[in-house]
């Protein structure tokens, strides 16, 4: 049974990816990851405000009361360099590529075109075999077009495809007016693959202390459905290989988004659920599940279910919601 | 090798040649030597080896005594040592120096000489501290600039190997100590060809080893020790010709020429002054300058003062002499003359009577000068020369202070001055906010590097931590510069806050045709306008060039925030042409690169869009022919403070306080408290404003937790409302003790410094908006006036009956009056709200010894003070005696009020029938443990006082002058962990083991704050302090745990941001306890690099996480058959790391050295972990089951009667 896959041009053994997530803070989990058979991991993400504020933080702090009072002209010790931003990310990518033999993903989380794009390169100099680009953006300005948005995507795409070599995947929202033609547009622009979808973690309010939350829940398997949908219509329309990520949990929902036309999917909430090891138990079902359904391979089963595979591509657009819609009256 | 010029301070040039020179240093902070341990300790800590390739071990001491021990047994044991300090620090050093000179052993001690405490305390700089150290037998090197002090740091090892005296290396205070200078740095192969490895090797072979055991340091008796201390004379008689040799090899190798006594000026002087330390650079520039227009004057600079050699200091005359005036930086009071004075008053009678004198005997006249770094400018130098010239010159003379008591002052014309042309003399005013001497100690450093041009710069700050004003000096010319005092004629200045107008008269030292740069919110066509009439008035007199900048608005679009430092300096050097505008924004943007480079490519950045904004945004402003100003600056002080306070304090605050004369000042260093009322600095941009209109729950939280008196709340009778001012607010008292009464939270707005606490720990939100609070920050400019009016009138209503108020409560202790107010202390400090609760709590009958450190300077340093009085005039009287003893001093202050408490007990009852049976029954059994008992008793005391007033007795007059101390007085001891866990902990073991009735407020910032973030054993394990730049490798000190082992000692931990009602009640259980309480409160620090204004965010997380545990241990339950030891706080419920990185002192380590912070920080869990459980089993025990601390001594071992 041939379990490989090919994302973002890389070969990979199986098509269960691990994706950005605490998990790939410590070698040692990413080791983890590894023996537990992920093909591939995804670092955590190195964020652009978190570049940004962490420098302005220590300047600010280390500088703060400073030359105003005679007796204490500083309050730290002045030390020869500090390890900001990317360093320490940089390191631990540096040291997962001399330790593991499945390829390592660096993510970087930004919107603007600014000097973090710097930090592709250095994530490619660390060893990356690829680089996964979250464009994470709320546009809440009112003046701003949907055109405006798109464009920025795209602006950020450009720049870190003229500052790096390796492949560069796109994590996206499902928030476009035109996802099929947002696709397209960062198909031709060069992404290599398509990392469908992002989760925005919404915020919450706390009722006790009146107070906006972060509010991180763990993703269901409910969530898979809308990359399911999406996969399925992308696929065999785009060149750029797709990545299903949000409600990846059972060996189930892993053949459901491969049939739907994923070339890999990814885990990150039932990993933190369950631990690295879920990643033998899925992969075992996988397998399982081929063999009672007599499938050899991956490829095999990759876009089966697509929207130009399936019997009924409808099913996929606006008349499946009809018929959804008649059923649940039936139900009540 | 070739020699770098550098741009360094004092300071550093002395580390460096030390560092480069020892193996084992050992340190303690104190103003103004810190720095040199900083430098050592960082250089060592980054692996900055010393000429012979090893990193010097650097070790930070719980004391100067303990350095100076240190250091002696390094030098025994064979090491190459040193240490650097200053002041009260060289005293606790004298009895090691006395040993170590004793046993002829070579060393240096590097001082920045600064004054010793007397009638008050001063961090500057004066030779009191070096003159005390003359009996020691150490040699003594004045270095008089930053130059020389590189220079003799050299010099002075090379001759300590040598000659075996050990030497005292010293530069005046701050003034050489903290001057940048440009110098021509020593290479490695100077101080090689200086230092001499056989003498190394001697040095070694006389040090203790077992290998070749020796004994040193015996005892004996009269028959040998008056021979055997006379048997180092041939050392001190061959010493001056050591360091004269040292000096004349450094001559060959270096190519600067010193000799033990430098002369300079005409070779036929018939007037010299003699001088020593950084003074001789101003009588030498005015030398030059009288003596090119005809006078025939010179100046003796004396290098080496001990041992003093006779013989050179007379040859280094010149033969013409006639009159001489020696000049000392010191008073000794009583004595016939300063030290230096009865020198040179000896060496030329000796040689006279010896019939050796090249020349006639001159007249000889001493004076003082420039104690506490007092200015010495050439106008004073002037005078003195004048004052030679008389027929009867004043002797015993003072120059630079108007004494209008013992006219010891000689008059001199202040307009009198030195400075050339050629010399670019730059003031700058800015805020310590706004970065304003960081971007001119870069300028320096730019000019010094970039051009020919020496540099200097000098920089003075006022004695506020928060809101500071500084103001930078700053000297460039063709030729090095030896003016060492502050800029008096400047031809540049920049006032880089638009709000000093109205507060300096920034133009008093602009000379005609100068140039004013000002950062102003107004652009070139409507700036005139909004200008002070002085300000106008100068500009057009002066014929002054007047350039305007809208700082504020580059800063903001360049997210530079509140430092315009980068946008003024660039306009400095575009407008002041001392490099080409190209040149000098490439060399803007080099230095901006070296400053920030390291802390993120960002914060270049954003430096440089400032220098790139900067130009197009300045202007020259047309200058009108007249003055059209209306807008007068304020008066200083409210036309109702005390005659004091506007006659003597006012002058300092308006910056006149060297004009004050020697008569208006009290004799004996006492002042009068209740002053900083009087000082509206306004220094807040927003304050928070009170919502009246139902959101408030009236918890008080916002007036327990501000560190400054400023946000305050009433309840009063309604009727008072009567004569409000429209604005002011009020609402119904919502509980059932003072129903019908109104209820008002009233900011004090210029008073306030803004930094948001009570905002921040409201929890009350706006039903309709929950951004919006009770309170909530308003722009205090455009309130300004408004809120004056309502605070007047707040404070104009009555104060709550202390005997009505529930005093063990958050809520009810904030209707009692805070008697410590608008402190000086930090926008947000964490320690002051301690303070002023405690003064709320006990204030009017409490007694303070303060140990030195921040506490005794936010609370003690002129010009005015924090701590007040009530209505009644009754409120803390406080005391700062030292670092070390305070609580000593404190245990006196009990020792002393309860033999006066026993004695005016004895005497009533011995009177009781003049007195009367029942008032003096009711005298001695009076129940003094609530306020209403305390009132009654003081109304006991008036009654007596009357009968007494009518008795003519013995008895009846002693009992008059002690009747107050038959009312309770409480005592209590103050200061920070680096007095109480370090310094001031041998004093604080013994005052607790003394069983008296003392309260101990430790304000614990964990690190010693006040000389800029040392650490002390109160740093915790992973922090980063200065000294611990790898972060302190071990845990914090558990002082609570030490304390509880006495058994009679009430112990609390406190942290108000974590649970305000305990911390009111450990104050009041720890007061009401009749023996010593020892209170350690967690106080947030701006040294801790985190948001002041959520400060007390930051003490819950140090408890949550287990870092802080609160508890109180209470004696008193022990004695009741209870486990004395109460947790008030939960088990841990966060990690340690989640507390500790909130803040940079954590969190930089792991920017800084990742590996060892996440070794550190695990150990540091650790630490939590375990000090928990201790405390958790120490809580948990059954008294008389084992484990639970029982008392070890009786409660009450000794009879306190309070």
């Amino acid at each position: 049974m041939d379990l490989s896959t090919n994302y973002l041009g890389l070969h990979l053994r199986n098509p269960l990816v691990a994706s950005a997530s605490p998990l790939s803070r410590s070698l040692d989990s990413m080791k983890r990851l590894e023996d537990s058979g992920a093909s591939a991991i995804v670092m955590y993400s190195l964020f652009e405000e978190q570049i940004a504020h962490e420098a302005a933080e220590l300047n600010h702090y280390l500088s703060y009361g400073t030359e105003s009072f005679a007796e204490s002209l500083t309050y730290f010790p002045e030390s020869q360099e500090y390890n900001l931003g990317p360093d320490e990310y940089i390191e631990l990518l540096h040291a997962a590529k001399e330790k593991l033999s499945i390829p390592v993903i660096g993510s970087l989380n930004g919107i603007s075109v600014g000097g973090w794009i710097d930090y592709a390169k250095k994530i490619e100099q660390a060893g990356a075999d690829a680089l996964e680009l979250n464009v994470y953006y709320i546009p809440t300005d009112p003046e701003l077009t949907g055109q405006e948005v798109e464009d920025r995507y795209l602006e950020v795409l450009h720049a870190v495809k003229q500052a790096i070599k390796v492949p560069v995947a796109m994590k996206l929202s499902p928030f476009f007016s035109s996802m099929a033609h947002m696709a397209k547009r960062l198909d031709t622009a060069g992404a290599n693959g398509l990392v469908l979808f992002n989760r925005f973690y919404q915020p919450d309010i706390d009722l006790e202390t009146l107070e906006v939350v972060p509010g991180v829940v763990l993703s269901t398997p409910m969530a898979m459905r809308l990359p399911l949908r999406w996969i399925a219509i992308l696929h065999g329309k785009v060149k750029a290989s797709l990545a299903a990520t949000s409600g990846v949990h059972t060996a189930q929902d892993v053949i459901k988004m491969l049939m739907a036309g994923a070339d890999v999917t990814m885990m990150c909430s039932a990993l933190l659920k369950h631990g690295p090891q879920h990643v033998t138990t899925v992969l075992s079902e996988v397998r399982q599940w081929m063999l009672e359904h007599e499938y050899v391979s991956v490829s095999q089963m990759k876009g089966s279910m697509s929207q130009k595979s399936v019997a009924d591509p409808a099913a996929f657009e606006r008349a499946n919601y009809m018929k959804a819609l008649n059923q649940y009256k039936v139900i009540i | 090798m070739k020699r770098e010029h550098v741009t360094i301070d004092g300071n550093e040039a002395a580390a460096y040649v030390a560092h480069k020179l020892n193996e084992v240093i050992c340190i303690y902070p104190i103003t103004p030597s810190s720095n040199m341990g900083e430098w050592a300790d960082e250089w060592s800590a980054a692996g900055r080896k010393n000429l012979w390739g090893t990193i010097p071990s650097v070790t930070e001491m719980q004391s100067e005594g303990g350095a100076a021990g240190a250091i002696h047994g390094a030098l025994q044991t064979g090491a190459l040592s040193t240490t650097f300090t200053a002041s009260q620090g060289l005293l606790l050093m004298l009895p090691n120096m006395l040993k170590i000179a004793g046993e002829l052993t070579s060393t240096v001690f590097h001082v920045s000489a600064r004054t010793v405490a007397s009638h008050a305390l001063s961090i500057f700089g004066d030779h009191s501290d070096v003159m005390m150290a003359r009996q020691t037998g150490f040699a003594m090197l004045a270095s008089n600039s930053v130059q020389e002090v590189m220079d003799m740091a050299l010099i002075a090892q090379a001759a300590t190997l040598e000659g075996r005296l050990p030497v005292l290396h010293f530069f005046d205070g701050f003034r050489t100590s903290h001057e940048v200078m440009k110098i021509e740095q020593l290479t490695d192969d100077d101080l090689r060809a200086m230092i001499d490895d056989d003498l190394i090797r001697a040095h070694r072979e006389r040090a203790l080893t077992p290998e070749r055991p020796v004994l040193r340091g015996t005892a004996q008796n009269p028959d040998v020790f008056f021979q055997a201390r006379e048997t180092v004379n041939p050392y001190y008689n061959a010493f001056p010709d050591v360091v004269q040799k040292a000096m004349d090899k450094f001559a060959r190798v270096v190519g600067r020429k010193y000799k033990l006594f430098d002369y300079y000026g005409s070779p036929t002087a018939e007037r010299v002054i003699v001088i020593m330390g950084s003074g001789a650079e101003t009588v030498e520039e005015t030398v030059d300058f009288l003596n090119k227009r005809g006078e025939n004057i010179g100046v003796l600079k004396v290098r080496l003062f001990r041992p003093f050699d006779t013989k050179r200091f007379i040859e280094a005359l010149p033969k013409s002499v006639k009159s001489i005036a020696v000049l000392d930086r010191t008073k000794e009071p009583g004595a016939s003359g300063e030290p230096m004075y009865q020198d040179v008053l000896t060496a030329t009678t000796e040689l006279f009577i010896n019939n050796k004198l090249p020349f006639a005997f001159p007249k000889i006249i001493g004076g003082r000068y420039g104690l506490s770094s007092k200015e010495f400018t050439p106008a004073m130098v002037k005078a003195v020369y004048d004052e030679m010239k008389k027929e009867n010159p004043k002797n015993h003379f003072t120059v630079g202070i108007n004494d209008d008591v013992t006219f010891t002052s000689l008059e001199y014309d202040a307009s009198f001055s030195t400075e050339p042309d050629d010399v670019v003399r730059a003031m700058f005013y800015g805020l310590g906010a706004d970065g304003t001497v960081g971007a001119n100690k870069n300028s320096i450093k730019i000019i010094g590097e970039d051009t020919s041009n020496y540099a200097q710069g000098y920089f003075v700050y006022d004695s506020k931590k928060s809101g500071s004003t500084t103001t930078s000096h700053l000297r460039f010319g063709p030729r090095p510069i030896h003016s060492t005092y502050l800029i008096e004629r400047a031809n540049f200045v920049a006032c880089h806050q638009w709000f000093f107008l109205e507060k300096y008269d920034v133009l008093r030292n602009a000379i005609p045709n100068a140039t004013f740069l000002l950062n102003s919110f107004y652009g070139p066509d409507q700036v005139w306008d909004q200008l002070p009439r002085h300000i106008q008035q100068q500009i057009i007199d002066k014929k002054i060039k007047f350039y305007v900048i809208d700082g504020y608005k580059v800063a903001q679009a360049t997210g530079m925030g509140a430092r315009v430092n980068t946008i003024m300096q660039t306009c400095f050097f575009a407008i002041s042409g001392v490099l080409p505008k190209d040149e000098a924004i490439a060399a803007i943007k080099n230095s901006i690169k070296k400053t920030y480079g390291k802390k993120g490519d960002q914060i270049v950045q954003q430096n440089y869009a400032a220098v790139d904004q900067t130009l197009a945004n300045l202007h020259e402003v047309k200058i009108p022919a007249a003055v059209s100003s209306k807008i007068e600056m304020p008066p200083v002080v409210s036309d109702k403070a005390p005659d004091f306070v506007k006659n003597v304090t006012a002058g300092i605050i308006a910056g006149f306080g060297d004009s004050l004369p020697v008569s208006v000042f009290p004799k004996d260093g006492t002042f009068p408290t209740g002053t900083a009322q009087w000082e509206k600095r306004n220094i807040a941009l927003e304050i928070p404003i009170w919502d009246e209109t139902g959101t408030c729950i009236q918890c008080n939280k916002c007036a327990i937790v501000c560190p400054h008196a400023a946000i305050r709340v009433k309840v009063y009778d309604p009727k008072e409302l009567a004569t409000s001012p429209s604005t002011f607010k009020s609402m119904d008292y919502k509980g059932v003790e003072y129903k019908g009464m109104k209820y008002t939270v009233q900011v004090a707005p210029e008073d306030c410094t803004g930094c948001g606490i009570c905002v921040d720990i409201c929890p009350a939100k706006n039903k309709k908006e929950t951004r919006l609070k009770a309170i909530n920050m308003t722009e205090q400019p455009p309130i300004r006036e408004r809120e004056r009016a309502n605070y007047d009138f707040f404070l104009s209503l009555p104060e709550t009956d202390r005997r009505t108020i529930k005093m063990d409560s958050v809520k009810g202790s904030q209707f009692a009056q805070p008697l410590f107010e608008y402190s000086g202390a930090c926008t947000g400090c964490g320690e002051t709200p301690y303070v002023k609760l405690a003064t709320q709590m006990f204030g009017d009958r409490m007694i303070v010894a303060n140990a030195t450190g921040c506490s005794s300077i936010y609370g003690g340093n002129l010009p005015t003070t924090p701590w007040t009085f009530n209505h009644e005039g009754r409120g803390p009287a406080w005391s700062n005696s030292l670092f070390e003893d305070n609580a000593e001093f404190g245990l006196g202050m009990r020792l002393s009020i309860d033999k006066q408490h026993q004695m005016a007990m004895e005497i009533v009852e011995k009177m009781k029938s003049e007195i009367g049976d029942d008032l003096a029954d009711a005298i001695l059994n009076a129940n003094q443990s609530d306020e209403p008992g305390i009132y009654e008793q003081r109304q006991r005391v008036e009654d007596l006082k009357k009968k007494l007033a009518g008795m003519n007795s013995s008895d009846a007059k002693r009992l008059l002058t002690l009747a107050d101390m038959l009312v309770k007085k409480s005592v209590w001891i103050m200061g920070g962990d680096g007095w109480a866990y370090d310094i001031g902990y041998g004093g604080l073991d013994h005052v607790i083991a003394s069983g008296k009735n003392v309260n101990i407020l430790v304000l614990d910032t964990e690190v010693y704050s006040n000389t800029g973030g040392q650490m002390s054993k109160a740093t915790p394990r992973a922090a980063v302090a200065k000294f611990a730049a790898a972060g302190k490798p071990l845990g914090k000190k558990d002082l609570g745990r030490i304390a509880m082992q006495y058994g009679n000692v009430y112990v609390a931990q406190i942290a108000m941001g974590y649970n305000d009602a305990q911390t009111v009640r450990a104050f009041m259980e720890a007061e009401s306890y009749d023996g010593p309480s020892l209170i350690i409160a967690y106080s947030h620090c701006i040294a801790h690099g985190i948001n002041m204004t959520k400060g007390m965010t930051n003490q819950k997380y140090a408890v949550e996480c287990g870092h802080w545990p609160t508890y109180r241990f209470d004696p008193r339950l022990a004695q009741e058959g209870k486990n004395p030891l109460k947790l008030d706080s939960k088990a841990p419920k966060i990690k340690f790391e989640e507390y500790a990185y909130m803040e940079t002192r954590y969190k930089m380590l792991t920017k800084s050295h990742p590996r060892e912070a996440k070794e550190l920080m695990k150990l540091a869990q650790e630490d939590v972990e375990a000090r928990w459980k201790a405390l958790e089993s120490l809580a948990a025990e059954t008294p008389g089951n084992g484990a639970a601390p029982a008392p070890a001594a009786p409660v009450k071992p000794a009879p306190s009667t309070n």
